[in-house]
């Protein structure tokens, strides 16, 4: 016993942090890999899910797998259903991370990713753009431009009028800029949608928000932001914690608070701006989906970060799926089915939960 | 270790710290004590680099002023009087984040980073609570924590502000003797106090505020008279010295 004691004695204890574990990062990974094929197999055309695999696995080199698919199966497959799958997938990772930063960035557990105007913005861009540009291009290629320019200069107002509001108090009055500028934002939409009673069923299917005729071209626009935007905030993950010690413990701590803060709404906003031009206004997803993480993994954001980008996609995907699906052939607006799935099962979660008091 | 010179504080129009000017060497104990608003917390948070302050202030001789955040988190350790302390959070977990200073902004913990979290959890008899979480965790045992945490910072200054606030009798002795025995390591520790008794047992040298500017620097006995005492906290005491010892009684009038 001596002998053990003086050995335990000796060897520095080694003290770890929780990350996200393998049992988790498997599960996750395996929940946005079902998501995906479930995503890539449901709808009219009836394509197998193994036949969506050795589809797959023909376009890899080498391997020489026949793809069991004939060019019309192949067409609805990799042209209307992928692209379609992959942009939920990106739109639903973005939300999903993005609202998990600005929780931690604002110790707000009700913090979305529309928090500083990027929605208001979005849906006043997109609405003067469907009044307006539309209109006179003839063209809708700009509706997710002036979506996303709207969205990023709501974000921009947003962050100039809460740091001349007070620097000491930054989280709080950035938090009420973002109020002020949804509100304004709101109040000049309504306004222009009143004068253009015409396009209202144009601007609401937009505002609500769907994947009904995305492409790999909407991909190829918002994939480059959406990558970008997450991995700064997953690269995050770990300062994310210190600040949930409070402002000046984390300055204590070395961290450049102000500069961190900025970094970080500058990547989930620029982020969730390219996801919102390319999908509408996707309620539910940015609460959702980092609060069950928590719930059920950790409340570390080393967890929670990048665990929200994965499940946040396959969630996405999954509902999308639910979205095309039930009033099949029409189509449910994809925010009526986040928000009214997402929250009984929100509910669940919190009822069900060891970790809540 | 540390050095002021003519240190001033201001929030806009009012000096909260005024031409505030000491120095504390390797193992000493300085308490900051005076009226609530007498500056204390103020000179504290100068010292951490938490507020922009006039004059001059070195830390381990070097200029504070030219030292770089994460610089500065190396040499001062600071213990706000009301620490955040997430929930969820496991007592190891929350100590490695005391190694922040040391971990590139966009890295994670090494494992020289995890070996001196496990020194600070076993120099405070934490090993035990490493997996605890924060929210399961008493008074006195989350106290010990947030100095685990302090101490993982491996900083040659720490900086208590308040340390014994909401803690028991007891309790209160037990933390104040820690952070005597770790003085024994050469910590240099600046704290503000309420209670004159303990600061006066356990501080080398008193440091009494009133309006921001120093009114008595000494020994608990040269600080802590009975005039001194009524004429900055307008307090009614009576003073009593046993055994080298001061010991402050409120006394109603």
């Amino acid at each position: 016993m001596a002998a053990v004691d003086v050995v335990r004695r000796e060897t520095v204890p080694c003290v770890a942090a929780r990350g996200i574990g393998l049992r988790w990062g498997l599960a996750t990974a395996a929940f946005l890999l079902a998501a995906l094929l479930v995503g890539l197999a449901v709808g009219p055309a009836g394509i197998g899910a193994g036949a969506i695999v050795e589809s797959t696995l023909s376009s890899l080199p080498f391997l020489h797998v026949h793809s069991p698919l004939d060019a019309f199966e192949h067409a609805v497959l990799w042209q209307v259903r992928a692209p379609r799958v992959a942009l939920a997938a990106l739109v639903g990772g973005m939300l999903a991370v993005s609202g998990s930063a600005y929780q931690g960035v604002f110790r707000n557990p009700l913090a979305d990713p529309y928090l500083l105007g990027v929605a208001g913005g979005a849906g006043l861009g997109a609405t003067l753009a469907i009044v307006y540009g539309v209109a006179s291009t003839g063209s809708s290629a700009v509706v997710p431009l002036a979506a996303f320019g709207g969205a990023v200069a709501a974000v921009v107002v947003t962050y100039v009028l809460g740091r001349s509001a007070g620097a000491a108090r930054t989280t709080g009055a950035l938090v009420l800029a973002g109020v002020t500028v949804a509100t304004f934002t709101a109040a000049v939409q309504t306004f222009v949608q009143q004068r253009h009673t015409d396009v209202l069923q144009n601007v609401y299917s937009w505002l609500l928000g769907g994947f009904t005729t995305s492409t790999w071209g909407d991909v190829a626009v918002a994939a480059p932001y959406i990558v970008g935007s997450s991995a700064v905030l997953v690269l995050h993950r770990r300062v994310l914690d210190v600040l949930s010690l409070g402002d000046d413990e984390a300055a204590s701590l070395g961290v450049n608070v102000a500069r961190t803060r900025l970094v970080i709404v500058v990547a989930a906003t620029l982020g969730t701006a390219a996801a919102v031009a390319v999908s509408g206004l996707i309620a539910f997803v940015g609460i959702i989906v980092p609060h069950t993480i928590r719930l059920l993994v950790s409340t570390s954001y080393r967890a929670v970060v990048p665990l929200s980008l994965v499940v946040g996609a396959g969630f996405l995907v999954l509902t999308d799926v639910l979205a095309r699906t039930v009033l099949s052939p029409a189509e449910l607006p994809i925010g009526v089915v986040t928000a009214f799935f997402g929250a009984p099962f929100f509910a669940v979660v919190l009822r069900s939960s060891r970790t809540m008091r | 270790m540390i050095e002021l010179h003519g240190v001033c504080v201001r929030f806009g129009a009012t000096a909260a710290v005024r031409e505030l000017s000491f120095a504390a060497g390797a193992g000493e104990w300085v308490a900051l004590i005076g009226p609530n608003g007498a500056g204390k917390t103020s000179a504290l948070r100068a010292l951490a680099g938490l507020v922009s302050f006039e004059g001059a202030i070195a830390l381990g001789g070097r200029d504070a002023r030219r030292l770089g955040r994460r610089e500065v988190a190396r040499l001062v350790a600071f213990v706000p009087q009301k620490p955040e302390t997430p929930h969820e959070l496991t007592v190891g977990e929350y100590v490695l984040l005391g190694r922040t200073p040391y971990i590139s902004p966009l890295g994670g913990e090494r494992r020289s980073d995890r070996e001196a979290a496990g020194r600070a959890l076993r120099r405070l008899d934490l090993e035990s609570f490493a997996e605890r979480r924060l929210g399961s965790l008493s008074g006195g045992e989350l106290q010990r924590t947030v100095l685990a945490r302090a101490l993982a910072q491996e900083a040659p200054v720490l900086l208590l502000d308040e340390p014994t606030t909401s803690l028991d009798l007891g309790r209160q002795q037990l933390v104040l003797e820690l952070v005597d025995s770790l003085r024994g390591d050469g910590l240099t520790v600046v704290s503000t106090m309420h209670d004159l008794t303990l600061a006066g047992q356990f501080a080398d040298r008193l440091l009494l505020l009133d309006q921001g500017a120093v009114a008595a620097e000494g020994s608990a006995a040269e600080v802590l008279s009975q005039g001194n005492l009524a004429a900055h906290y307008g307090a009614n005491v009576r003073v009593l010295e046993e055994d080298g010892a001061v010991f402050v009684v409120p006394v109603r009038r």
